[in-house]
């Protein structure tokens, strides 16, 4: 066992888990947008759950990719390339995601809020999938040659895998964000959220319980059986928890559940980061596609320094940001015009019309 | 046309793009950062709300650079995944770190700065923008570090055909590192002196326009105020001359400084790569002059049709080697040279594909290398020379009524972004047919190099990566005018549009969202 190479594969686990735990609820939040919030105050108070943390959260995802590719070239070539239109459609879900954050109270207008509403919603959905579909897919394989390229067109890709990991993350990130909308709000939109919480958890967490199951079964370790005990375990404490009406742990608790399930499924695959479905002599395994031992000592101080510090100042954020958050605390949107003479202005709009 | 052609126009768009904005970010942060610790040491109002009003045009283009810069980052392993494989040692630690180490920074610094104002110490509130600022600088330094490597491969060793890291030191120190981020961050300036100047001078046209502002005699500013146009106090005026005066002086500045650094970087390319810089003169022999105006056919590759209509003699070789005599290679002597060290023909190597047995093309195309470099140096230097001359107009405190004039300095603030669009795409067009260049004075390492041919994903087709250009790109498009739209309606409602409690005509009497005594309202809320 070659310890620096597997280390980073811990490390990149870790950033996979740290992004899945914090963006899991922005993409969550995203998503319940359009199925969950009444009306529009509703709405604003669910973004600003999010406001001032997603864009931090998000940069997870950017350290996972480089991570892996500073660490893993061939693994980082092949998934990425492999995967190019399923990545194309994640890019476009996170840049309507994000343009929407920002852009939506930019305007008074209800069709301009509506639009963006459409842009968090499906742009969350469509990158909490696309992740998903990718990190399934590289714990069961893609069809890749001997060089990693994959063979056989634009949806080889296209297994049932895919979709089950695609809904896994997107089941978690809905369950989390209503955990996590349970913890920050209060009001009507508290207790919506934890009777969502309650209903609807077995059914989002099925199915990355299901693809830990899947990969437990065909690798076969000991304890990656044990880890899949401690997330169901954990599930069920933050099910009841939540039943308690104790937010924090019920969080707390999903928190849990995806780190021992995801601990469960890295576990299971090591030493291999990308099988190929074609030859198992074509696996990418920690050894196969790692980086110079050089580069990842190098990587290794620098992680060692980042990576506790990145914790600590998010926390203080979280920590500065820690109130919970009513309809009553929203300033009103203002709209302005342009500050130009007012019978100038009337004349400007009417020769626009 | 094949994946390659495809993927190539991929990167120039989506990558020019993505440099709209963050040049924008870098310089425009970094003065709301100067004017928002201005307003804490002065206490005077007009800092406040500078900080407030460019603050809010720095967060509506801000967060169009972080949208496509991740595409930047998935793009080298989706469309280049041969190129991930080759360079992935050396190259993907300042992708990570750049990650780690500044993204992280900026983007939770950001977000505390939005959400933090009333809630954190005025000092506290300030150091998040400060923190953030320097993320977005550090954040420019690793992707130079990265992108110097392709340019000028250092600190590493070729192992089993593939080049690893051996000494990080040389990697992160790479003179043509070191120059490109003083070349971009003084570019970065420049694009944020120019906005300040375009629009305050619009808005102090605007205020002439509606007679606000008057002239007396001597043609000095008589400052006046609105009370039924929201915000057009006579404060009002002090932010847009002091916001003009600063831009212009930052613009001059800034300009000076990427002459200098371009200059330091240009002597570097005429050892590092003679190729791009004898192309950037379209200068097919050897010789020491500077080509002013070159016709013909610029763009034949093989320069057999180039006359040189205006030269400056010396000028060139003042460029390289900071004399007038020392003869610059040009390509003609270059091709049979770089013919015999890096080959004739693309190797027979399965990489290769169908590309394999074909002939090298040394030249970049050259019309692009010739006028991109011209339009970086004009630009950049029209801009600074505007610069003056706004600051010259406006010594008696406002901006001429003239409707020209005010449209000149709107369309104006182009120019500095064309600047540095032009400057990338030289730079980039120019290091072809290679996408890592060899060096070969030896500064660098030898032998170290990758033809842009064998980079691409051998696994992707062409009407995958049809699919994603033709689908970002009209994301691209539209999102672009959507942030024109919206950076447009921001700066026509003026200081107003940043803080709505100035209206003093609204029904609340202008006591702000909610009224300042409500603690429990959020300052700032989506």
């Amino acid at each position: 066992m070659d310890f620096l190479p597997t280390l980073w594969f811990i490390l990149i686990a870790v950033l996979w888990i740290g992004y899945l735990f914090l963006e899991g609820f922005d993409l969550g939040v995203g998503m319940l947008m359009k199925t969950f919030a009444r009306d529009e105050k509703e709405r604003r108070v669910l973004l600003n759950t999010v406001g001032p943390v997603w864009d931090g959260n998000e940069v997870w995802l950017l350290t996972a990719a480089g991570a892996t590719f500073a660490a893993f070239p061939f693994w980082y070539a092949s998934l990425f390339s492999a995967l190019y239109i399923p990545l194309v459609f994640v890019l476009l879900g996170l840049i309507f995601r994000a343009v929407a954050f920002e852009y939506r109270g930019k305007v008074h207008s209800n069709r301009w809020r509506k639009t963006w509403d459409w842009a968090i919603a499906l742009g969350s959905f469509v990158a909490a999938f696309g992740i998903g579909a990718m990190l399934a897919l590289t714990t069961t394989g893609l069809p890749l040659n001997a060089n990693g390229d994959r063979v056989g067109g634009p949806f080889a890709w296209f297994t049932w895998y895919a979709v089950l990991g695609g809904l896994a993350v997107v089941g978690f990130a809905l369950i989390h964000a209503a955990a996590f909308v349970a913890l920050k709000t209060d009001g009507d939109i508290r207790h919506r959220a934890r009777r969502l919480v309650g209903r609807w958890m077995p059914v989002g967490l099925l199915p990355l319980a299901l693809w830990a199951i899947t990969v437990a079964v065909q690798h076969g370790k000991w304890f990656s059986w044990i880890l899949l005990a401690v997330a169901v375990g954990a599930a069920v404490a933050a099910w009841r928890a939540n039943r308690a009406d104790r937010e924090g742990f019920s969080f707390l608790g999903m928190g849990v559940f995806l780190l021992a399930g995801a601990a469960a499924i890295f576990s299971a695959v090591y030493p291999v980061v990308l099988p190929s479905t074609l030859d198992p002599l074509w696996n990418l395994t920690v050894e196969n596609a790692s980086s110079s031992s050089y580069t990842l000592g190098l990587m290794s101080i620098v992680a060692a320094v980042g990576v506790p510090l990145v914790l600590a100042y998010q926390g203080w954020t979280y920590w500065v940001f820690r109130k919970r958050i009513t309809v009553a605390h929203l300033p009103e949107p203002l709209d302005f015009g342009p500050a130009v003479a007012p019978e100038k202005a009337l004349a400007s709009e009417g020769t626009k019309a | 046309m094949e994946a390659l052609e495809i993927a190539r126009w991929q990167f120039g768009i989506v990558t020019v793009y993505h440099f709209l904005m963050v040049p924008l970010t870098i310089g425009l942060g970094t003065l709301v950062a100067i004017l928002q610790t201005r307003w804490l040491k002065t206490g005077k109002e007009e800092y406040l709300r500078m900080t407030k009003f460019w603050g809010k045009l720095f967060l509506i283009n801000f967060i169009m650079g972080v949208a496509t810069g991740i595409v930047q980052e998935f793009q080298f392993g989706m469309a280049w995944s041969e190129y991930s494989r080759f360079v992935g040692d050396v190259f993907g630690a300042p992708l990570a770190m750049e990650a780690l180490l500044a993204f992280f920074v900026e983007s939770t610094f950001l977000g505390l700065w939005i959400f933090g104002w009333k809630k954190l110490p005025a000092k506290v509130h300030l150091a998040c923008l400060w923190i953030a600022v320097v993320g977005s600088i550090v954040s420019a330094y690793f992707i130079l570090v990265a992108n110097s490597w392709m340019q000028h491969p250092v600190g590493v060793e070729m192992i089993e055909g593939r080049p690893q890291m051996v000494d990080a030191w040389a990697v992160f120190t790479n003179n043509t590192a070191m120059v490109a981020f003083f070349h971009t961050i003084t570019g970065a300036l420049a694009v944020a002196g120019g906005f300040l100047l375009g629009i305050s001078w619009y808005q102090l046209w605007r205020r002439r326009k509606d007679g606000i502002d008057t002239v007396d005699a001597q043609g000095r500013v008589v400052v006046g105020e609105s009370a039924a146009i929201a915000g057009r106090d006579k404060k009002d005026h002090a932010v847009w001359i002091k916001s003009l005066r600063i831009g212009a002086v930052v613009a001059m500045i800034a300009f000076a400084g990427s002459a200098v650094s371009g200059d330091l970087s240009g002597k570097l390319m005429f050892e590092q790569q003679p190729m791009k810089m004898a192309a950037a003169e379209a200068a097919c022999h050897d010789g020491t002059s500077f080509s002013v105006l070159s016709l013909g056919d610029v763009g034949s590759r093989d320069c057999s049709d180039v006359v040189a209509v205006m030269e400056v003699p010396g000028l060139l070789s003042f460029l390289a080697h900071n004399d007038f005599t020392t003869e610059i290679k040009g390509v003609n002597t270059l091709v049979p040279e770089y013919q015999e060290k890096y080959g004739k023909y693309l190797p027979d190597d399965p990489m290769y594909g169908d590309r394999a047995g074909q002939e090298i093309n040394y030249v970049p195309i050259m019309p692009v290398t010739y006028w991109g470099f011209r339009m970086m140096i004009g630009f950049g230097g029209l801009a600074a020379m505007a610069a003056g001359i706004a600051l010259l107009v406006t010594r008696k405190g406002t901006v001429p009524r003239s409707k020209p004039l005010m449209r000149l300095a709107l369309v104006g603030m182009l120019a500095p972004f064309g600047a540095n669009a032009a400057g990338w795409i030289f730079t980039e067009m120019g290091r072809q047919p290679f996408v890592v260049a060899p060096n070969p004075s030896m500064s660098g390492v030898d032998q170290v190099f990758m033809f842009t041919a064998s980079a691409v994903s051998p696994g992707v087709s062409a009407g995958e990566v049809i699919f994603s250009l033709v689908t970002l790109t009209t994301v691209y498009a539209v999102l672009l005018v959507v942030e024109v739209v919206l950076l447009t309606k921001y700066i026509r409602g003026g200081v107003v549009s940043a803080m709505p409690e100035l209206d003093t005509t609204r029904p609340d009497g202008g006591s702000g969202p909610g009224g300042e005594d409500e603690d429990d309202v959020l300052a700032f809320a989506y």
